[in-house]
């Protein structure tokens, strides 16, 4: 019903591309997250989606509609901004209102949904006030009324939690889950905050400096990156990556670091031995690197001795930042860990979850 | 809080001074205006009300018919200052918001230009214009020449210019159309400027002199400034200082009035202003 594709976008300002060749279709219903680091691309499409940023190549279609030369308000979406954008001398119920208005809707149509709209977000105290009496999460929530009122086929959100302190945009995240469940229409969500995206989408959209890295689920793109760059985005903290070789001892094949030596486990020794005496990048997630003394040696653990440089107790779990050799890595580990600064650790490296990239491209091998 | 206090005590100081000194004539004007003609030139000066007030208005009144005069000025102040807050807002909503259109530049330098130019350096080619047009000793000769204004299109297009880009953006979404955008969004945003400007505009006509006695011949076209300059001509030897006051009390009212009447909107808007 309400499925948006992007065919081929690009879009330029003046010579300077900032959206390269964009392919993207967006499910109807579907919760899709557009995220990657600032200056990526990220509003651009969302803007060319809502219709206020021409596109210079390629085709959007909203339905079965081309809406290339369809002004924002006939493309049945609407957004809701970063900075809220509430008319400042407008009170709650006008601000909401007012798109109703415009198209002509009767009074008491208005007023119904207006109403409706207010108590889903739980701001009928507030319909009497202005912009400015309201506090940052209360804007945000009638940023997201005036959008709800006009019933579009499309939500489209610009960072919309990236104002609001840290617990409340934790409560805001719960709120959009329940209003997507319950409005049950194609949301399209744009943010830099790797958590947000992962909470939040039924897909996510990695993108780079104007391209699309990798469309997946959260977890397909969390568990299987398709580069170096998706790799390192996704995920707190960050992937390690270490330049290694691979190398062969005994029929058997590892990564080799110069100071460390793991062991890829068997059954993937199949996709890496044509790397066989490569230069490749390493990748392995902090999470995948334990305490020794936490974990039983299943198959595919190896053993890594480091030397401890960094203890951050964040409750759940200790991060810890080691080094072995010239390597630098950081770990997670169990909160009653005995690591202590400056000494010696045993670290147990789980290589079933091993990366390994090509050291040119960054793509993943496979 | 000592030196708060202190500088309370300081701010305060500087502010009755400043208004000593600025009131001190009009409140001598006024005095004037009460007193007989023999009052007036005594030695040393009477600082207090003589008893020929209603005379002194009365004759200030009659002699100039200033019921017309006030009329004028109120009617020319007032339309030049609409016409210029019109003007200047449809101006500076084009410099601002559409953003190529050919000459965009050039036309803003030839407004800055005309600003730069004073009234005694524009009014001969003006008056021949307003001849040609058969516009002299008319209301459009008293008008018209002031609606452009580059002041009002420089203070709404530095307004407009802080109004946030996503404001546009969402009214965009909500399906607003340009002239939509101007009336409903970026006007009722300027309602204190656009009071503000419509006092200075307002006083400014009120207080033209020049130009309306270049374009206007007959008597019931010429406005408080000039009947004022009219009392001050009637005689022969001393000055009638007392019922020229009392003229002079009478042209002040118009635009007191309004000042009183905007007041506490334009106060309002100050204070809101710097709540943003
Ligand atoms: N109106 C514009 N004119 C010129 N360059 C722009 C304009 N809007 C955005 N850009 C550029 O496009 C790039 C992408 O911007 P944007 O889409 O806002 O990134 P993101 O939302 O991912 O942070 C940035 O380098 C930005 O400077
Ligand atoms: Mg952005």
């Amino acid at each position: 019903m309400a499925e948006v594709r992007l065919s081929n976008i690009t879009k330029r300002f003046g010579s300077n591309a900032v959206v390269k060749q964009v392919d993207l279709t967006v499910k109807d219903k579907e919760f899709l997250v557009l995220v990657g680091p600032s200056g990526c691309g990220k509003t651009t499409t969302l803007r060319m989606v809502a219709g206020l940023e021409e596109v210079t190549e390629g085709e959007i279609y909203i339905g079965e509609r081309k809406v290339n030369d369809v002004p924002p308000k006939d493309r049945d979406i609407a957004m809701v901004f970063q900075n809220y954008a509430l008319y400042p001398h407008m009170n709650v119920y006008k601000n909401m209102a007012f798109g109703l208005q415009l198209r002509n809707f009767p009074k008491s149509e208005i007023d119904r949904r207006v109403k409706e709209g207010a108590k889903i977000l739980g701001i009928q105290e507030l319909l009497s006030r202005k912009p400015r009496e309201l506090s940052g999460g209360q804007r945000q929530r009638v940023a997201m009324g005036r959008a709800i009122v006009r019933k579009p086929h499309v939500f489209l959100f610009d960072e919309p939690l990236s104002n609001l302190d840290a617990k409340l945009r934790v409560q805001m995240r719960g709120e959009l889950a329940r209003l997507h469940e319950r409005l049950e229409t194609t949301i399209i969500y744009v943010t830099h905050d790797q958590v947000e995206a992962m909470t939040l989408a039924d897909r996510i959209v990695v993108m780079d400096d104007g391209f699309v890295m990798q469309v997946g689920t959260p977890l397909n793109v969390y568990e299987n990156p398709k580069n170096e760059f998706v790799a390192g985005f996704i995920g707190s903290p960050s992937m390690n990556f270490l330049e290694t070789n691979v190398v062969e001892d005994n029929k058997r094949l590892y990564v080799d670091g110069g100071s460390f030596r793991l062991a890829i486990p068997e059954k993937l020794s199949k996709r890496y031995r044509p790397r066989l005496d490569d230069k490749v990048i390493f990748g392995i997630r902090p999470e995948h690197i334990n305490d020794r003394s936490f974990v039983t040696d299943v198959p595919g653990r190896e053993k890594l001795e480091a030397i401890v440089d960094v203890v951050e107790p964040v409750g759940s779990e200790v991060i810890l930042i080691v080094t072995v050799g010239d390597h630098h890595l950081t770990a997670k580990v169990d909160p009653h860990t005995k690591a202590s600064v400056h000494k010696p650790i045993d670290l147990s490296v789980d290589m079933n979850n091993l990366h390994l990239f090509d050291k040119e491209t960054g793509e993943v091998i496979e | 809080m000592n030196r708060k206090r202190y500088f309370h005590f300081f701010i305060h100081l500087i502010l009755i001074v400043s208004f000593v000194i600025i009131a001190f004539p009009v409140f001598y004007a006024f005095i004037v205006s009460t007193q007989t003609f023999q009052d007036v030139f005594v030695y040393p000066p009477k600082f207090t009300p003589g008893n020929d007030t209603i005379q002194n208005y009365v004759a200030a009144w009659e002699t100039v018919k200033m019921g017309r005069l006030l009329f004028n000025s109120t009617l020319i102040s007032v339309a030049v200052a609409v016409g210029k807050i019109v003007l200047s807002l449809m101006a500076a909503f084009a410099f601002t918001y559409f953003g190529d259109f050919k000459g965009k530049g050039l036309f803003f330098v030839i407004i800055l230009i005309t600003h730069m130019l004073p009234l005694p350096i524009r009014i001969v080619p003006t008056f021949e214009l307003m001849r040609s047009f058969n516009w002299v000793d008319t209301y459009y000769a008293l008008t018209v020449p002031f609606f452009a204004s580059a002041t009002g299109v420089l203070l709404f297009r530095q307004l407009f210019l802080t109004v946030p880009a996503s404001l546009c953006d969402a009214a965009r979404v909500d399906g607003i159309t340009p002239m939509g955008f101007l009336m409903r969004i970026l006007i009722p945003l300027s309602r204190t400027n656009v009071s503000a400007l419509f006092l200075i505009e307002f006083l400014y006509m009120w207080n033209q002199y020049l130009w309306p006695l270049v374009v206007t011949n007959r008597d019931e076209m010429r406005v408080v400034q000039i009947g004022l300059k009219m009392l001050l001509a009637g005689q022969a030897q001393a000055a009638d200082w007392n019922i020229i006051m009392a003229g002079t009390i009478i042209a002040m009212l118009p635009p007191l009035i309004i000042l009183f009447v905007m007041q506490s909107s334009l106060v309002k808007g100050f204070s809101m202003q710097e709540e943003k």
